[in-house]
């Protein structure tokens, strides 16, 4: 327990701040409000990977590491589609994944936000289509925003859930 | 000693001993039983359509001696119905390759299970996408049909079905248990949902941008499949790299398995209910990857090794931060494990679950990082050094407890390991250039790289076409060896382990699905 502890008062806070949006960043106060009026609560989260290579849901992960610290900015991810107004995609759309993404899509309530993640997601990146892939996400299902790179960094991934969140809350205020 | 025919062999390009056998029929049963015999491991099968060159398909597996590879080829006669004889009995793990050979180019064996393994109807049961004269940009709609599980039946038996899409961040699979009460009786494990047709992609693709895709079929050993798939290619070409560049592949491979090693360890804390491991380790996680994009320019080394060489060359101030991390990971990671060691929560969850005993191991082909913590004395690093392994004297880990334990203690094991050779790859930095010149290779030569990734050995083989363009590329992952071992380590643990057992093996779904 002492050294739990010891290494605790050893670590401190790590935390950094979070990164820049288009237009006027938000503060964490900003951002948490526009969350509370589009989607009522603390911004919930589901990840499908539709047929990655797994390099995206490596940097995924890492938004939960204490440098990006991605609940303490009040988004959570969360087990059922059902629970979640927001759906990130990773990979390109596999043939064998296609239907289960779908349905992934269809239990979202709305109202409902569409990330895809990586260059796989946004245009089909390697894989392209093929007997085997119906590439971007966009081909399947809807998307609001998209973010490159492969993988994208963490905070790319942040910085696009972000920008979808904040030009949401920019049209509905206006 | 081996039987008469397979005196026969030839040897053939590799980054370490390796030699090429050509059988018929019944050889290609016999080699298999020679293997078995002399202990050989199971590395891979797969096959190619040929009927264009000599009216042939074929079918390779390649083995694990103790001192060499062997690949074994068996053409077979482009009949109606294209046949081979199972291994499956005598390697377990061929069964999958051999349904998934079956989806992809429609030549067959004797086994009995014939459900499709990587065709989930997603495209039409007489369409081979692996054979030359189908066009695999072509689209098909889903036609799906039900899978049958093997259906476990008594009193209060019941199923769960879990997956494709499961509550994480991870990738997509199903599993079906059969369950009396919280016990697991059956765990029937089905794959294929991240399939992109890989193998049809690299036929694309010239010699010289096949690494891309190779990184990109498990991404999580990028490095590891990057640097198989050059080195097919530069043993096909007669290619040396510089000393230089060798020695950043291995810093780059290390620096892989450390970063894949203590996200695991902090995740199996997590999932153990411990989430100050999951803070911590991910927080060293992410100190290494940073220190990735100042020393090899992307914090995860996707386009790094490319054919000849590495795309970035260390500067001195770079190989100096390197050290400095070093330094201060291992105390911190030491520490880790002595709190890990001490907290009786997570060692009542860690010890017993999942436990994969050594005989089955044995009997199943285990293999890599998984082999290793049931008593299974593999590691290519080891066994088989290429450059520049053949120089550091890679220390062995092991344990042979096979369960959470015993997997959480090789990665601790093999951090402090893999620690001390990234120490002594950047004592003295030889000057050398980082990229050698890699000319196109003759047509229709066949090669193969062998590489210890964090999860195993991971193969790449590579036959070449002309004019520099890839006329076929196979490229394995271990995932596909190890995954069917869940199926039996689960068995008498309780639902609610399955998430710590299933992360304490932490295999590729993208890696075995292709
Ligand atoms: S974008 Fe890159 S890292 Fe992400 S799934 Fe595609 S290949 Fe993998």
């Amino acid at each position: 327990m002492y050294n739990t502890i010891s290494r605790m008062m050893r670590t401190g806070l790590l935390t950094e701040p979070l990164p820049a949006v288009e237009e006027a960043a938000p503060t964490l106060e900003t951002l948490q409000q526009g969350l509370l009026r589009i989607v009522g609560r603390a911004l919930c989260i589901r990840h499908v990977d539709a047929g990655s290579c797994n390099g995206c849901e490596l940097e995924i992960q890492a938004l939960n590491n204490p440098y990006y610290n991605l609940e303490g900015a009040g988004v959570k991810f969360v087990a059922s589609p059902r629970h979640a107004d927001l759906l990130l995609v990773t990979g390109p759309v596999s043939v064998n994944m296609e239907e289960a993404l779908k349905r992934t899509y269809d239990a979202i309530p709305d109202p409902k936000f569409v990330v895809a993640v990586g260059d796989c997601g946004a245009c089909g990146g390697v894989f392209g289509t093929s007997y085997a892939s119906r590439g971007r996400v966009a081909n399947v299902i809807p998307v609001n925003y998209t973010v490159a790179g492969c993988p994208p960094s963490p905070t790319a991934i942040l910085r696009g859930i972000l920008q979808t969140v904040h030009s949401t809350s920019s049209t509905t205020s206006k | 000693m081996l039987p008469d025919f397979m005196e026969q062999r030839t040897a053939l390009p590799a980054n370490m001993p390796s030699s090429h056998l050509r059988v018929d029929g019944q050889q290609w049963l016999w080699a298999a039983e020679a293997m078995r015999q002399f202990c050989a491991r199971f590395l891979s099968l797969w096959g190619a359509d040929d009927r264009d060159r000599d009216g042939c398909f074929r079918i390779y597996a390649a083995y694990l001696l103790p001192e060499s590879v062997l690949v074994v080829e068996h053409s077979i006669a482009a009949a109606a119905a294209p046949f081979y004889p199972s291994i499956a009995t005598l390697f377990p793990a061929a069964l999958r390759m051999e349904r998934a050979v079956h989806d992809l180019l429609g030549i067959s064996t004797d086994e009995a299970d014939h459900r499709g393994w990587l065709r989930h109807g997603g495209w039409p049961e007489t369409l081979f996408p692996l054979r030359r004269d189908v066009d695999g940009s072509q689209q098909y709609p889903i036609v799906s049909a039900p899978y049958p599980c093997v259906a476990v039946e008594g009193d209060g038996v019941h199923e769960i079905a879990v997956g494709p899409v499961h509550a994480g961040t991870i990738e997509p699979g199903h599993f079906r248990f059969s369950v009396v009460g919280e016990k697991v009786l059956r765990l029937e494990e089905r794959f294929g949902y991240t399939h992109k047709g890989v193998a049809k992609l690299f036929e694309n693709l010239s010699q010289q941008e096949g690494h891309r895709l190779a990184a990109r079929v498990s991404g999580d050993s990028a490095v590891a499949f990057s640097w198989a798939y050059c080195a097919a290619l530069e043993a096909i070409t007669g290619t040396t790299c510089s000393s230089r560049a060798i020695l950043l592949r291995a810093l780059a491979l290390e620096h892989e398995r450390l970063a894949n090693h203590l996200g695991d360890l902090g995740a199996l804390g997590n999932d153990a209910g411990f989430a100050f491991g999951l803070t911590h380790f991910s927080r060293f996680k992410e100190d290494l990857l940073r220190a990735n994009t100042v020393a090899f320019g992307a914090r995860y080394l996707f386009d790094y090794v490319v054919s000849g060489g590495v795309a970035v060359d260390l500067t001195e101030q770079s190989r100096r931060l390197l050290l400095d991390q070093y330094d201060a990971l291992e105390p911190a990671v030491a520490n880790m494990r002595s709190i890990y060691d001490e907290h009786a929560g997570l060692q009542d969850r860690f010890r017993e679950a999942g436990r994969l005993e050594h005989s089955t191991a044995e009997r199943l082909g285990a293999i890599g990082l998984v082999g290793r913590a049931s008593g299974i004395a593999c590691d290519l690093r080891v066994d088989h050094p290429w450059a520049p392994y053949d120089r550091l004297d890679p220390q062995r880990i092991m344990q042979t407890g096979g369960d959470v334990a015993a997997r959480v203690q090789v990665r601790f094991d093999e951090i402090i390991e893999s620690l001390r050779l990234c120490r002594a790859l950047l004592a003295e930095p030889p000057m050398d250039g980082i990229r050698t010149f890699v000319s196109p290779a003759e047509a229709n030569q066949l090669g193969i790289g062998l590489i210890e990734g964090w999860r195993g050995p991971v193969m790449v083989a590579l036959e070449t076409g002309p004019d520099g363009t890839i006329r076929r590329c196979h490229a394995h992952d271990p995932s596909w060896q190890n995954w069917p071992l869940i199926e039996y380590a689960i068995l008498g643990n309780i639902v609610p382990d399955f998430p710590l057992i299933n992360k304490s093996f932490n295999l590729s779904y993208s890696g075995q699905d292709g």
